[in-house]
């Protein structure tokens, strides 16, 4: 018994040895790989204003595609005009669409979460997205069923903002101390936001199922009180003008009260060159911004930008 | 590692003369031994790996968290400089362009539609016309607008048209290559419009818009889509008239001034962009662009001369007119066309510019002329 009991963990340990130095084997070879490419980095100097906006082609795809954005639609099974339109049209511009409906819909494809209380889907949503998609993309980008979103210009914003940090970003509204992303316009999280979000839903104390006051509160006030215990406060999106980037109107709502407030600078008052999202818009009027944003321009008219985005593969209408 | 083979081995041997010893009893026992050996380094492989592999996965993640992290703060310095600045317009040759083409706009108006309609043509695309001219059955020297002395209504439409166009000829024939007429609800891209025109010859006749093909047999151009005539056409429209070759035959002035072209001669012009798609739009951009079954009793698919469709294909991303334009449209076309737009996206398709198969007629005219002079 005694040899059996030690042949048993002698085996053990042998067998153990023996897939040590296999896989140290293996690794170093990796290791001594990626080692090459870091050091190749340190060789690149940084250039100035002129030479980044003369990058060739290739570097500023290369510098686009480190942004990678998720975005999270929220459909219902009523707005099937919107689903589709959502596919056909800006949707494809995000590195993935993921659609999410209150309950499992025949017709079109999304991810069921079960459940018609918006808090708790808007949770369900954020925990699927983490532990499906944390490691491929670094933003995650939450959205309504009537919200056209041009994407490029999201990661224009996004550009300069650290994904390692907690970002979380959008329209803000103050609601006594509370500042909150209004969620018809959309919500950003950087990927560090979300991961502190995923842990701190399962603290039933400071983030329970049923909303942490004895009234209900809307989602994107819930979102808000829940990030704030992991030290996530936040941050109004604006261009350089102060223009709003996420808008909760849409863009024809948007012209016809800068026509009564100022009639004689109707589009410079109205809204911003870059702006992300216009919520608010039916489904037909999905395609014609599609045109409006991808394919009108005027002749004799360039732009000198520092990122590079594609048209996506397979589509007609971009 | 080496001292644990050999010690395992040297078990083995141990054990294997201890059997050799020991018959019967001592066999079930070594085998025994050897197969917990055996399955011993199984379940020590199977251990480790399941643990490297963990490991491997948190390592390989930590390295790639830190190569981006490696590559945004990289990317971030150089982009310090230039994230100040929003994305920049460049509109070098559009400037260049509105020197070469002259393009004279005249739009029809009446007194009741200057502050609803008309207002909103001036804010927009007007001001981007060489020359902007409204014209209405009264004059008005605030707005301004130019009197023609007609009444207003539908019947007076072709008779505005041949004042106003006998009224710029006989004022500005010389300060511009081309007479555009557009109406106080058509929107007009001039940039696109100036790419299309720079391609011919403004002393030749020329007679440009949206082509219907119903009741002449050239057909004839939309009035609501905005259309164009060269100098030398309006030279000869002009001249037509004081010859008694054309008079007002009807009010319907889009189909009148066709036939006054076919008296002429002067052959509508083709204004479908590089890939066959239309440029001057009768109808709003929803209905253009949305896909559906064409209703066939509806009068467009009738009327359009080249084969139309509705859907991405119906428009040319160089459009260069839209029709039922409404006064907050007029400010929406300004936005989508002159300030939203996707940061860094490289179109689909590519300008007018590019050299393409049929190189004889799109060859531009400019390359081969001096400008004109000024006077």
């Amino acid at each position: 018994m005694m040899t059996e009991g030690t042949s048993f963990v002698k085996g053990v340990m042998l067998g153990g040895m023996f897939c040590l130095v296999f896989t140290l084997f293996a690794n170093t070879e990796i290791r001594g790989g990626s080692g090459l490419r870091s050091h190749e980095h340190h060789h690149l100097k940084a250039p100035n204003k002129e030479e980044l906006l003369k990058l060739p082609e290739a570097k500023r795809l290369e510098l686009s595609l480190t942004i990678r954005v998720l975005c999270l639609i929220m459909v219902t099974p009523k707005e099937i005009g919107y689903w589709a339109s959502a596919v056909e049209t800006w949707s494809k511009h995000c590195d993935k669409a993921v659609f999410y409906s209150p309950e499992t819909i025949k017709i079109f494809e999304s991810v069921s979460l079960a459940t018609a209380d918006k808090w708790i889907q808007t949770r369900k949503a954020f925990q699927h997205a983490y532990e499906n998609y944390k490691d491929n993309y670094n933003w995650f980008f939450l959205v309504e069923s009537t919200t056209f979103a041009i994407i490029e210009n999201l990661k224009f914003f996004l550009l300069n903002k650290d994904p390692e940090q907690p970002f979380y970003v959008g329209h803000t509204v103050k609601s006594g101390d509370l500042e909150y992303v209004e969620s018809s316009s959309g919500v950003v999280l950087s990927i560090e936001a979300l991961e502190r979000l995923y842990r701190i839903l399962d603290d039933s104390a400071k983030c329970p199922e049923k909303g942490s006051l004895l009234w209900k509160m809307s989602q994107d006030k819930e979102l808000a009180v829940c990030l704030k215990y992991t030290g996530v406060l936040a941050d109004n999106a604006e261009d350089d003008e102060g223009k709003e980037l996420f808008n909760s109107k849409n863009i024809n709502t948007l012209v016809v009260e800068a026509m009564s407030k100022n009639p004689n600078e109707v589009v410079e008052g109205c809204c911003s060159d870059v702006a992300i999202t216009f919520d608010g818009n039916s489904p037909n009027h999905m395609h014609v911004l599609m045109y409006g944003v991808y394919r009108l321009r005027p002749y004799g008219h360039t732009f000198n930008d520092a990122l590079l985005f594609m048209p996506p593969v397979g589509s007609d209408n971009d | 590692m080496v001292a644990q083979w050999r010690e395992g081995f040297e078990l083995l041997q141990v054990e294997r003369e201890v059997t050799a010893d020991q018959n019967t009893m001592a066999v079930p026992r070594s085998v025994g031994s050897f197969i917990n050996f055996i399955v011993g380094i199984a379940i020590g492989v199977f251990i480790c790996s399941y643990f490297v592999s963990k490991a491997t996965l948190h390592i390989q993640r930590n390295m790639q968290t830190n190569q981006n992290r490696h590559n945004f703060n990289h990317y971030n310095s150089l982009l310090k400089g230039i994230t100040n600045c929003s994305s920049r317009r460049d509109q070098s040759v559009a400037d260049e362009l509105y020197k070469k083409v002259r393009i004279l706009c005249w739009v029809m108006t009446a007194p009741k539609n200057l502050d609803t309609k008309a207002k909103h043509v001036k804010a927009t695309w007007g001001k981007r016309c060489s020359i902007l001219l409204f014209m209405s059955s009264e004059s008005n020297p605030d707005f301004p607008t130019i009197g023609l002395e007609t009444k207003e209504g539908r019947k007076q439409l072709y008779w505005k048209t041949i004042k106003a166009f006998h009224y710029v000829h006989r004022h500005h024939i010389d300060e511009a290559d081309w007479f555009l007429k557009a109406d106080d609800d058509t929107y007009v891209v001039v940039d696109n419009l100036r790419l299309l025109l720079s391609k011919y010859n403004p002393d030749e006749p020329l007679y440009m818009g949206r082509r219907f093909k119903m009741f002449l047999k050239q057909g004839y151009m939309s009035g609501g889509a905005g259309y164009v005539l060269s100098r030398e056409s309006l030279k000869r429209y002009v001249a037509a008239f004081s010859d008694k070759a054309c008079n007002h035959t009807s009010h319907v002035e889009d189909r009148a001034l066709g036939k006054c072209m076919e008296i002429l001669g002067i052959t509508p012009g083709d204004s479908r962009d590089d890939h066959l798609r239309e440029t001057f739009l009768p109808l709003t951009l929803l209905s253009h662009l949305i896909k559906r079954r064409p209703d066939s009793s509806f009068w467009y698919w009738k009327f359009t001369y080249y084969k139309a469709t509705n859907g991405p294909e119906c428009c040319s991303d160089l459009a260069i007119s839209f029709h039922y334009v409404t006064p907050e449209q007029m400010h929406i076309l300004e936005y989508y066309i002159y300030h939203l737009h996707a940061v860094g996206y490289k179109y689909r398709r590519k300008d007018f510019e590019e050299a393409s198969e049929d190189g004889e007629r799109r060859n531009s005219y400019l390359l081969t002329t001096a400008p004109p002079s000024t006077p």
